[in-house]
């Protein structure tokens, strides 16, 4: 029972869903039942036993424990039992609930399938319906086909029939033109001989011949009688010319026959020589062979052949010409043999040689296996090189040679990136000098503040020096303007037009940074900070009044790059150098 | 190239002496025997009609001058210009004239081919042939002039006739198997007689001097079969053209077909060499179209041509003959073998404008001469392989294995080439027009050194 519940909850918990309309009508039917037990009361205080036992038998009949248990004297109500009994009820109604929505579910979707099913059957009656009429349809073409063939038969049969009787008539028409032509032409013949018979009659005058005199033959010679005589002679003449013609014939082909046979003879002989020369070798090759003797028979063999039509070119008669053939043709054969055995020899000997060259020169091989080895290798790397130029020069965006379309979109990429790096360049450029401005416009301040330091301390020294003894001061003024000196010296020489090498020199020459740095500092340690700024910043700004060289690395780099920079300058001046120009 | 002056000339009767002396030309009436190195006339003699055929003995003594309307022959002597000779075959009438090869002896065909008439010029004896038939070529002389082949039709049947033409004795007579003989002719060693049917049945039968039958030779049947028929020089082959468009070349040892050549509308063949005469009008300016010009100069509507080489495949002008009319214009009509056998020589008459030279050795085409009009005459020069040939205009087209060429003929008054003859020593030409004639020399190069 609880499996099934389970169960049946797992498939209308599937179903609820989908169907959650139907269960707001369940409920909402049920809120009316509870309604209507509302108005009529089932228990009063008066029933209650009634009530009581009622209810037991329904649950009892229902197969749950009984609520109320008449014990005895008292009878009192299991509120546990009740509740448990209630909860079961419950439990009941929802799972009662839940089949129901799962049968009305499942009731929709068999109706639905009946219907569908019905749609079908109906759909399926009238593809059947459609199939029986296009295949009465179709049986009545057949039909008509039929009789159509029929007619056609009957028609060829005519047709036939038709000509038959035309080839009749045309074999009848061609025997009677033939006859009516031999007609015509007796009768033609007929008038002809009529014809002539009349002119031979009337012995016509007209028809003669006047010749001045008699002309010689062209020969010479005077006309003969017609005897028996001349006839044999005509007959020998024609014999003897139709003779001559087969005797010329005949020598032609002598002559070509000749040639045939020199030509034959050659070959022969080729192949002889070719096959002779090949037999020994072939002998000393395989010597154990059993086939020994029956070469050397076979050479016997050839060789009387051979003798035998060297004879028949003499001989010259049927049976040594057939001998000849015969000989050729055993060459031959043997030729073609020998062709083919050298074919299959061939790939044999090429495995050989595969083998014997791995065999015999072992080392070389090996070396030359390194060789060959070293050069794949060396090809290999030479390949790599070459892609990886090829990638490198495809994806970097300057090559314009290669560029394809890609390439060309990822150099407008490029060159976009580039620009707006460009112009943030520019603009921080543009804050530093700035920046700049306004640093000189501070170092100014400060050196007129300095120099008013100056003077005020000078004069404090002074009213010092005036008031204290003038031992103990003496020491420190030399000291102090010497520092003032130096100053006032590098300024100037700042100041000064001077090549920025030289400016850059001279720090370096005179001091390295640190002394100076703490010489400056003594003057004011409070400007420590600002005074290692601007030693670079003097450095850099004054020469970008004059040399482009160093503007360049001013504008490019910010102020601390620029410190650095000036730390390197002065540890090692030409690879600044290198730096600058490689920026 | 040189050209003659032109001379009259009727009815295209010009030859010249078998010797290459003399030239004899008709006019009209009258025969002039011209010397062909000088062009002086020799002799001069007029004949009773106007002439309709002249021939020159074999040995160049004699002229025969042939009135067929009024049936008479006159025979010329050249040693002796006033010795004469008249032959008059009276009411019978006469269709043919010619001579026996001996020179010696005129053969007449009567009308209706009732009979040939052999007059003896020796004799003055007459004897006659009956039953000659009367077809394409129905009598044959053999090269060296002993044998006389004639076709004769006796009670519905072909037979052929052999005479020894030294006595007119009748050697040989045999019934053919024809339907309806069409022609005859000689190999040229005389040893074998080809005869062929008519061109309702495609049948050449071989005839051994003797009467035996070698062989017969029938390429197909049902339709419309042999229309000419050459032995090449040696006598090796025989070159039959057909109604097919095709030429069956048939050799003399076994008389099979060793070869057959097609006449294709499109020329495919690597091997041949396409020619086609190419016409260009002289550019002639609007000023210069004056009324003198026109009127004096019959060069300005001649037209040049020269010859242009075609890359293959060539499309060959064909006209479709008329299928209803009898001889339907199709097939191969004449046959030519060069004098060395190497080449052969057809035209095919669907394709009138279009010569076609093969080669015989290779047996394959070599040639094809596109004309721009139909072609009228083509020969080949005698000791020479070398090809004339004219197509009714004013020039003269060559060809040799080296190349093609077209001459204008310089005369004036726009003489066109009906036909042409060689000399039989190759160097020169006699062109004939219409009613005029002019000599064309060639250049040789082997006389100059």
């Amino acid at each position: 029972m609880p499996e099934s519940s389970l169960v049946k909850d797992g498939r209308s918990s599937s179903v609820e869903y989908g169907a959650s309309p139907l269960r707001q009508f369940s409920q909402s039917s049920l809120l009316l039942h509870r309604n209507s037990y509302m108005l009529s009361t089932f228990c009063t205080e008066h029933n209650v036993q009634q009530c009581l036992s009622h209810i037991n038998q329904e649950i009892s009949s229902l197969g749950l424990p009984p609520v109320w248990t008449e014990s005895g004297d008292s009878s009192e109500l299991n509120i546990v039992a009740v509740l448990n009994c209630m909860y079961d009820l419950i439990q009941l109604q929802r799972r009662g609930l839940r089949t129901l929505e799962s049968m009305e579910v499942e009731q929709l979707k068999s109706s639905s399938s009946i219907d569908h099913l019905q749609l079908t059957i109906t759909h399926l009656k009238e593809q059947l319906e459609l199939s029986k009429r296009e295949n009465t349809g179709l049986l009545e073409r057949e039909r008509q086909l039929q009789l159509k063939a029929k007619s056609l038969q009957s028609c060829l049969k005519n047709e036939k029939e038709e000509v038959q009787k035309l080839q009749n008539i045309i074999a009848s028409r061609a025997s009677q033109y033939n006859h009516e032509m031999k007609r015509k032409e007796r009768e033609f013949n007929k008038l002809k001989e009529r014809l002539n018979q009349l002119l031979v009659d009337k012995k016509e005058k007209k028809q003669a011949i006047d010749v001045l005199n008699n002309i010689g033959r062209a020969d010479g010679k005077r006309s003969l009688w017609k005897t028996e005589k001349t006839e044999a002679k005509h007959e020998g003449e024609m014999y003897k010319t139709l003779l001559s013609d087969y005797d010329a014939r005949h020598r032609e082909l002598v002559l070509e026959n000749a040639e045939l046979r020199k030509v034959l003879q050659q070959i022969k002989k080729d192949m002889v020589s070719i096959l002779s020369s090949r037999k020994p070798a072939a002998k000393s090759d395989k010597p154990e062979h059993s086939g020994v003797q029956a070469t050397s028979e076979e050479e016997e063999e050839e060789e009387e052949v051979f003798d035998s039509s060297k004879e028949s070119v003499e001989l010259y008669c049927f049976h040594a010409r057939e001998k000849l053939t015969n000989s050729i043709r055993l060459q031959w054969r043997r030729l073609k043999s020998h062709v083919e055995r050298l074919d299959s020899q061939a790939s044999l000997v090429q495995m050989v040689e595969s083998k014997n060259t791995d065999a015999v020169p072992q080392e070389t091989q090996e070396e030359e296996m390194d060789r060959l080895k070293l050069e794949i290798q060396q090809c290999k790397d030479f390949i790599q090189t070459q892609q990886q130029l090829l990638q490198h020069q495809v994806s970097s965006a300057c090559d314009e040679e290669t560029a394809s379309l890609l390439s060309n979109c990822y150099m407008l990429q490029e060159k976009e990136r580039l620009g707006d790096e460009w112009k943030t360049l520019e603009e921080q450029r543009k804050i530093f000098e700035r920046e700049r401005k306004n640093f000189t416009e501070a170092a100014i301040r400060l050196s007129h503040e300095r120099k008013a330091f100056e003077e005020d301390r000078a004069t404090w020294l002074k009213h010092q020096f005036l008031n204290l003894s003038p031992f103990a001061d003496s020491k420190k003024t030399p000291l102090l303007k010497s520092k003032s000196a130096f100053l006032i010296s590098a300024e100037t020489e700042a100041a000064a037009t001077v090549a920025p090498e030289k400016l850059i020199k001279c720090p370096s020459d005179t001091a390295s940074p640190t002394p100076r740095c703490v010489a400056l500092a003594s003057a004011s340690t409070t400007d420590l900070c600002r005074t290692l700024c601007f030693i670079p910043e003097n450095s850099s700004v004054q020469p970008k009044t004059n040399g482009e060289h160093v503007e360049e690395s001013g504008t490019f780099c910010g102020d601390v790059f620029v410190q650095h920079q000036q730390w390197e300058y002065s540890e090692d001046h030409t690879l600044s150098q290198d730096k600058n120009s490689s920026i | 190239m040189n050209f003659s002056e032109v001379f009259k000339q009727s009815n295209q009767l010009c030859k010249v002496s078998p010797d290459g002396k003399y030239l004899a030309t008709c006019v009209q009436y009258r025969l002039v025997v011209r010397d062909v190195s000088t062009l002086q006339i020799m002799h001069l003699y007029t004949c009773l009609d106007q002439i309709s055929h002249m021939e020159w003995s074999s040995d160049s003594l004699f002229i025969l001058c042939a009135m067929y309307k009024r049936g008479l022959v006159q025979v010329w002597s050249l040693e002796q210009p006033d010795w004469h000779c008249k032959i008059d075959e009276g009411s019978i009438g006469l269709v043919s004239s010619r001579w026996s090869p001996d020179g010696r002896h005129i053969l007449n065909t009567t009308e209706f081919h009732l009979r040939i008439t052999v007059w003896s010029l020796c004799t003055k004896a007459v004897s006659y042939i009956k039953y000659p038939k009367a077809c394409q070529k129905g009598i044959d002389f053999s090269r060296d002039g002993s044998y006389m082949a004639l076709a004769e039709r006796r009670d519905c049947k072909d037979f052929v006739s052999i005479f020894v033409c030294d006595d007119w004795h009748l050697l040989r007579h045999f019934e053919t198997e024809t339907q309806d003989l069409a022609g005859l002719e000689w190999s040229p060693n005389g040893c074998v007689l080809a005869v062929w049917d008519s061109c309702l049945e495609y049948k050449v039968l071989l005839y051994s001097l003797d009467g035996r039958l070698l062989s017969t030779y029938s390429a197909y049947e049902w339709s419309l079969g042999v229309k000419s028929v050459s032995w090449s020089p040696s006598s090796q082959f025989l070159a039959i053209g057909s109604y097919d468009e095709k030429v069956r070349i048939i050799n003399h040892i076994t008389w099979k077909k060793i070869a057959q050549f097609q006449h294709p509308a499109t020329v495919e063949s690597t091997k041949a060499t396409v020619y086609k005469e190419v016409e260009r009008r002289p550019a002639v300016g609007t000023d210069e179209m004056s009324l003198h010009n026109i009127t004096t100069g019959s060069t300005l509507f001649n037209t040049q041509s020269k010859y242009e080489i075609c890359s293959l495949p060539v499309q060959v002008p064909v006209v479709k003959p008329d299928p209803d009319r009898a001889n339907p214009k199709i097939g191969v009509s004449v046959l030519a073998f060069s004098s060395n056998n190497h080449y052969l020589a057809t035209k095919n008459d669907n394709m009138a404008s279009v010569v076609w030279v093969w080669n015989m050795q290779m047996m394959s085409l070599q040639a094809v001469l596109e004309q721009t009009s139909a072609v009228r005459c083509f020969q080949w020069d005698p000791c020479h392989p070398r090809l004339a040939l004219c197509t009714g205009n004013t020039k003269l087209y060559l060809w040799s294995p080296g190349g093609c060429v077209a001459v204008q003929v310089p005369t004036e008054g726009g003489f066109q080439v009906h036909s042409l003859n060689w000399h039989c020593s190759g160097n020169s030409l006699i062109l004939l027009g219409k009613e005029q004639l002019c000599l064309c020399y060639m250049e040789t190069d082997e006389e100059d050194k």
